[in-house]
């Protein structure tokens, strides 16, 4: 009797748990399903090869997005010539050298936290005064990409670490047994052992930085002309976006079809970055 | 490749390894810099509005009017708190729940499918979910409690856009969880149910609980998805229909033609978010670092 009805109490509950996560999964799935659904079924319409090349024209409302995808690369571009470099050194400093400047890692750690969390908002702001004003570059396609460095670092450095910290204590013992110097073992041995989870990061990286809008409305600008140099102001494709949203009436078509293009690219991005960061700490870590 | 490097006197092992650990230590204060560089320009752009204005003004205006020298910031600080707790109380057990069944009821090979599918929408961009809601969630409320862009819509838009992240984190929180235990418990016939809420849960909660301010830190962050549905009247809302006005939102509807004492009071905007992040970053302690990736 007892027995029966603990099990029924347990099987109960089991149910509850069961259901209430089934439908939370659901849930989740089918509303990402109707929003990627509904970029799909609105801007499917207006997506065509000329649209991909043509420059837009009564403020978006007609034309296509050329001179948009030429800025958006070239901002996004900028940003990761800055932050590959400065954040590989940070995650080399951070995986490496945390024993002979155990303070230095620390402060930087917290640092890096709190850059991570930084509304991106804030990171405009302080492109707007610092790259915009104080260095000169003016509303440019530089300002806007320097200013997603700043934002993309934090993101990169983790990632990076993380892969440097996975490889094998062992392949540097071979290599120290091999009279390796440190820099040859970290060159030949280290940074391409942790080369998958270094792109994945790449990609990371880069989706964050094509994903962000907040941060670039008054750092690389509104324009969107064919951008001619780096110092000219660049219209990003998420600005874009937010603009015929916004503040361009019957532009949601385009915005739609913007949008589509924009999401295409970031989920080419992520599935890269998801499908090597699965395989290398997904299964294998468990 | 030794010998390359023993035969080339110029760069000797010892001083290639001499410059490289310069260059990364550079780079390690350039990281601290960076920060220390945005405080100080947020700082210092804010100078002018907080001697001019004052601390106290910024509560007790009659309300946000720069162009008419009002400066109330309290309705936008109340805004951000309010869609930030909307969001993370609608995400949390969705995320946490999702999570749940992947861990118990899932195989493997699923579970990794669907994390990495997490993992992809986790990267949509924010602009997207704000057109999404603009034109489909807004319209939706409105038609039952007008206008339609509101505290809720708000909520709503950015739960959902920062669920995978959640979901992901407080995954991330349960990983490495020791098999032995859960099979222990297992054996000693408990149910999913009971090693959920008092196996797992118990020997994860400060883990899961990082993970909750992190999705707090993300909604507290959020721009453009937030801008795009919450209506934007800089204004105390009175119920779940009232549009509201987060700080972020703040800043980037005004900085384009704030000049002066506006435009530094928008910088104040910027410099309360940042002590809003760094606070509830310190309460980590630095423990973020466990839920690295995401």
């Amino acid at each position: 009797m007892r027995a029966t009805a603990l099990t029924s109490r347990r099987f109960k509950k089991d149910a509850v748990l069961a259901v209430f996560g089934g439908s939370a999964l659901v849930c989740i799935g089918v509303v990402f399903v109707a929003i990627v659904g509904e970029m799909l079924w609105q801007g499917l319409t207006s997506l065509s090869w000329t649209y991909l090349v043509s420059a837009p024209s009564e403020s978006g409302r007609g034309g296509g997005i050329g001179p948009i995808i030429v800025s958006t690369a070239a901002i996004v571009g900028i940003s990761m010539a800055v932050t590959v470099p400065l954040g590989l050194a940070t995650a080399i400093f951070l995986s490496e050298l945390p024993r002979q400047h155990p303070r230095l890692a620390r402060v930087l750690r917290q640092c890096i936290d709190v850059l991570a969390a930084t509304p991106s908002i804030v990171i405009g702001l302080f492109g707007s005064v610092f790259f915009a004003v104080t260095l000169g570059f003016g509303l440019s396609i530089l300002s806007g990409g320097l200013t997603l460095a700043c934002m993309a670092l934090p993101l990169f450095v983790r990632v990076a670490e993380a892969g440097l910290r996975t490889v094998p204590g062992n392949y540097r013992q071979a290599a120290r047994a091999l009279n390796l110097s440190w820099t040859g073992t970290l060159v030949h041995i280290v940074i391409p052992a942790a080369l998958p989870t270094i792109g994945a990061g790449l990609a990371l990286a880069i989706g964050r930085a094509a994903a962000e809008t907040a941060a670039l409305i008054f750092t690389s600008g509104y324009v969107d002309r064919m951008p001619s140099s780096w110092f000219d102001s660049g219209r990003a494709l998420s600005v874009h976006i937010y603009d015929l949203a916004m503040n361009v009436p019957g532009g949601d078509q385009r915005a739609f079809a913007a949008a589509l293009v924009l999401l295409l690219l970031v989920f080419i991005i992520n599935l890269v970055a998801a499908a090597t960061l699965t395989r290398l700490f997904g299964q294998a870590g468990k | 490749m030794s010998t390359i490097s023993l035969s080339n006197k110029a760069s000797s092992p010892s001083r290639r390894d001499g410059v490289l650990r310069g260059a990364v230590t550079t780079a390690a204060v350039a990281g601290i810099a960076l920060l220390a560089g945005i405080i100080f320009f947020v700082v210092q752009e804010s100078l002018p509005a907080l001697t001019e204005i004052g601390v106290f003004r910024f509560a007790s205006d009659a309300s946000w009017h720069p162009l008419e020298g009002a400066f109330n910031m309290a309705p936008m600080l109340v805004g951000t708190c309010l869609v930030t707790v909307g969001a993370v109380a609608l995400a949390l057990p969705l995320a946490l729940g999702a999570v749940v069944f992947g861990r118990f009821y899932l195989p493997p090979r699923a579970r990794a499918w669907v994390r990495g599918a997490i993992i992809v929408l986790a990267g949509i961009p924010s602009v997207v979910f704000g057109l999404w809601g603009l034109v489909t969630l807004v319209p939706l409320i409105a038609a039952w409690q007008p206008p339609g862009a509101s505290l809720l819509s708000a909520s709503i838009v950015l739960a959902i856009m920062i669920t995978p992240t959640v979901a992901l984190l407080s995954d991330s929180a349960l990983e490495h969880f020791p098999r032995e235990q859960v099979m222990a418990a297992r054996a000693l016939g408990l149910s999913n149910w009971a090693i959920w809420f008092h196996v797992m849960l118990p020997a994860r909660k400060h883990a899961l609980a990082t993970a909750a301010v992190l999705a707090t830190l993300r909604a507290l962050g959020e721009t453009m998805a937030v801008l795009m549905v919450a209506g934007n009247v800089p204004a105390l809302p009175t119920s779940l229909s009232d549009p509201v006005r987060t700080l972020t939102a703040n800043i980037a509807l005004e900085m384009a033609y704030a000049v002066d004492t506006h435009r530094a009071a928008l910088f104040v905007s910027g410099l309360v978010l940042l002590v809003l992040v760094m606070a509830l970053v310190l309460t980590l302690g630095g423990k973020s670092k466990t839920v690295a990736a995401a």
